[in-house]
């Protein structure tokens, strides 16, 4: 059985870092991986996806409509972009903050008002602010961790094997702040 | 050594060249091409660089091959086409040591001007072609390829789309093999492409490729996989995984080498399934040729030329519907932009305050032709920005461009923006170039250049000055000014466009994204300052919003400080703190 995870969000958020970090927990539990991500121009503070695909074997390296198990979004509107990827009875995990794409700055188009509740009358919806929780812990670069941590349950895998992970991936001096904010995420209320 | 990772697709070919003992590659950056050379890079045994355009890269790679050693060059699809000439003619002298130039197509246009396939450039120059279909086999096929160059005595190509390019799947990892080099002799009907020694390597290159078509029935990178004779599909590349994901029951025949193509176990596949699709993303290049041969097979008329395939869109075409179970939600796009605190802005935000056009190039810059700053009126090619600039001029005249500039980058500058104002000099310009000087290769993720003192392997070499460079050529003035110096760039701008003279300004300031920089200030407004009139906000920031009162507000964990908001303030309510 391919568990299919997408982690979306604004160019610049760390999304990259997030699904290296899922792929690598995978593929150290014996699993067949394949993760796609995002690179160029796209990466400039636009809307960015990557897709971690895992179980015995994978084929497609990408995540389609009406197949993903869990959404991790970074920002309110990148959740409702991208929420019609789920799988009936998928789970959508949102870090509750607001980037404003430039088509809002210029005043072309208005950022939707209540997008987490309205993804709540259709999908199973968790909301963290993963920034204010960065900051606590003094180092606002470690809301991938957080928010991770926070979908942890819902990827599956046990927590040591999560922050046996986190260690080997994020920059060596880091690991403690990471492994904490993990923690942190992983506890937090659901 | 059996050692199992998870490698991106490039990842993966840099390892493939490194085990199959390359020592020399050069490339250009281009996505979805960039991290292979940044991956060999790290691999001591390998001599690896960046060359300023992808022909000289390619000319790198052929010198080393004649000289007896492997060697590889990397670009992108539009790479191919500045690298085409020596290309062409690489074909006919064929190699010494075994040659591999890797070749990313971008369908889809993730980051790039057109969706050209470089399968059909390999055909037209008579170059084999492999295309892998995951990271694993990007390895392998980059080994492949070099004991095909040398059996077949032939540069290899090796397509990569971006979905390969920039997917991660699991490689098993083996040792380095150190392949002696191979004596170099002299010898002028090989090497000497004079039309005496050129008409007989011609005769070489068709005798090479239809052995190797021959050959191709039974090379181990092309494979029936017989299942349900009902359906078969004819596939490579990525979007094997895509008929994989769709009918793992189906018959596939899955090439790996896609130029030439197996007519042999084609027919034999054929001949064995009812309803054979042709799967392949962009052109229908095996399809024609299947075609051509009298199979009855589908193809384009159901499946797109445009973009990147996907499961879904397979299981649409073929079943009439896709796995979706809710609707598409509308949301605002997001498309990409400029950094806050990106310099580029700085220029343009002059530029669109004078209401001057720009003549673009490639690069993040490129994202000035959105709104707000609306500046860039035209985006064609690497150089292209200086040199269209100067046809407009000789086409309509001194006047028509007296409210138009040229826009490049200094990488893209150095590729081969130096020959246009070549060009601009002999054939007496007189328009005005700003080169957005950011000391790095912006877009493709911060690569090294001829003009910021650094190699590939990270060592401090000469760092060509731009300005001395363009006074070498002939420019009289030369400007350099600070990206940011936004009332000298309006001054010096209106000056350069109104006189009669060719002009280069250099807007220097380093992108905001290189590492080593410490921002240690943001800006913020001052709320009962603010008149809420918005003229702030056409710089186009992301870092800067509307409250709910209408008042500007600044995002401190985005802002870095630059203060190009505060020149347009006229009321002085934005004021810089420390951080």
């Amino acid at each position: 059985m391919t568990k299919n995870i997408m982690i979306v969000g604004v160019g610049g958020q760390g999304t990259l870092l997030t699904s290296r970090i899922i792929g690598r927990a995978a593929l150290s539990l014996g699993c067949d991986v394949k993760i796609s991500e995002v690179h160029g121009m796209a990466q400039r503070g636009g809307s960015v996806v990557t897709y971690v695909r895992f179980g015995d074997k994978v084929s497609e390296p990408v995540v389609e409509e009406g197949q993903a198990d869990v959404i991790i979004a970074f920002e309110r509107l990148e959740a409702q972009r991208y929420a019609h990827f789920l799988k009936k009875d998928g789970v959508m995990i949102v870090n509750d903050c607001r980037i404003d794409p430039m088509t809002v700055v210029t005043g072309a188009k208005e950022y939707p008002e209540g997008i987490i509740d309205a993804l709540r009358a259709e999908h199973t919806v968790y909301a963290i602010d993963g920034q204010k929780i960065a900051l606590e812990l003094g180092n606002s670069k470690v809301l991938n961790s957080v928010v991770l941590g926070y979908a942890a349950e819902y990827i599956g895998f046990d927590k040591e094997t999560w922050l046996d992970t986190v260690a080997s991936t994020v920059p060596p001096k880091t690991v403690e702040i990471n492994q904490k904010a993990f923690a942190r995420g992983y506890e937090a209320e659901h | 050594m059996a050692n199992k990772t998870i490698m991106l697709g490039n990842e993966a070919i840099a390892r493939g060249a490194f085990e199959a003992g390359v020592k020399l590659s050069s490339a250009y950056p281009g996505t979805p091409s960039t991290e292979i050379s940044e991956y060999l890079a790290k691999y001591e045994e390998v001599y690896t660089e960046w060359a300023p355009n992808e022909k000289v890269a390619a000319e790198v790679a052929i010198g080393a091959s004649i000289s007896g050693v492997r060697s590889l060059a990397c670009m992108k699809h539009v790479g191919l086409n500045v690298a085409s000439d020596p290309l062409y003619t690489f074909a006919y002298t064929g190699v010494n040591g075994g040659s591999v130039i890797v070749v990313a197509d971008d369908p889809g246009l993730a980051s790039s001007q057109n969706e050209q396939d470089t399968r059909m450039i390999a055909r037209a120059a008579h170059v084999p072609v492999l295309e892998p279909s995951d990271s694993q086999e990007a390895k392998d096929f980059v080994k492949y390829g070099y004991e095909l160059s040398e059996k077949y005595d032939t540069p290899v190509i090796l397509r990569t789309t971006t979905k390969l390019a920039h997917s991660q799947s699991a490689v098993e990892l083996c040792e380095r093999v150190e392949v002696e080099d191979k004596e170099y002799s002299r010898n002028l009907s090989k090497y000497v492409m004079m039309p005496a020694s050129a008409i007989g390597r011609h005769l070489v290159v068709e005798d090479r490729e239809n052995r190797l078509a021959k050959d191709a029935k039974s090379l181990p990178v092309n494979k029936i996989e017989i299942n349900d004779k009902k359906i078969g599909f004819i596939t490579a590349g990525i979007a094997y995984q895509y008929v994989k994901e769709v009918c793992p029951d189906a018959s596939v025949l899955k090439l790996g080498l896609v130029n030439p193509i197996p007519r042999e176990l084609i027919e034999e596949f054929v001949n064995q399934v009812e309803t054979v699709y042709v799967f392949e993303e962009l052109e229908p290049v095996i399809e024609e040729q299947v075609r051509a041969w009298g199979f009855d097979v589908k193809g384009k008329e159901l499946f797109t030329r445009q973009g990147e395939y996907s499961a879904n869109m397979l299981r649409r075409v073929l079943f009439g519907k896709d796995e979706a179970v809710f609707e598409k939600k509308d949301a605002p796009a997001r498309p990409p932009i400029l950094c806050p605190g990106c310099p580029h802005r700085s220029v343009f935000s002059v530029l669109s305050k004078l209401k001057i056009h720009a003549s673009g190039d490639i690069g993040c810059y490129t994202l000035g032709a959105v709104a707000p700053l609306s500046v860039i009126d035209t985006t064609i090619c690497m150089g292209a920005s200086i040199s269209a600039l100067h046809g407009m001029e000789k086409a309509r005249g001194k006047e028509f461009i007296k409210n138009w500039v040229a826009v490049i980058g200094d990488s893209t500058f150095l590729h081969t923006g130096i020959n246009s104002l070549i060009n601009m000099v002999y054939n007496k310009s007189s328009g005005t170039v700003i080169i957005l000087d950011n000391r790095t290769t912006g877009m493709t993720g911060h690569q090294e250049h001829a003009a910021t003192g650094k190699t590939l392997k990270g060592e401090e070499t000469y760092a060509i000055n731009l300005s001395e460079l363009c006074r070498a050529v002939g420019v009289k003035n030369v400007i350099e000014i600070n990206s940011f110096d936004v009332k000298g760039l309006e001054e010096t701008v209106k000056a350069s466009v109104n006189s009669d003279e060719l002009t280069v300004i250099i807007a220097k300031a380093p992108c905001v994204l290189l590492k080593g920089q410490k921002f240690t200030s943001v800006c913020r407004v001052n709320a009962d300052a603010c008149k809420k009139c918005g003229a702030c906000m056409r710089i186009g920031c992301p870092a800067m919003t509307r409250g709910a009162d209408g008042k500007v507000k600044i995002d401190a964990t985005m802002c870095n400080g630059c203060g190009l908001c505060k020149n347009y303030c006229k009321f002085g309510a934005i004021e810089t703190v420390e951080r």
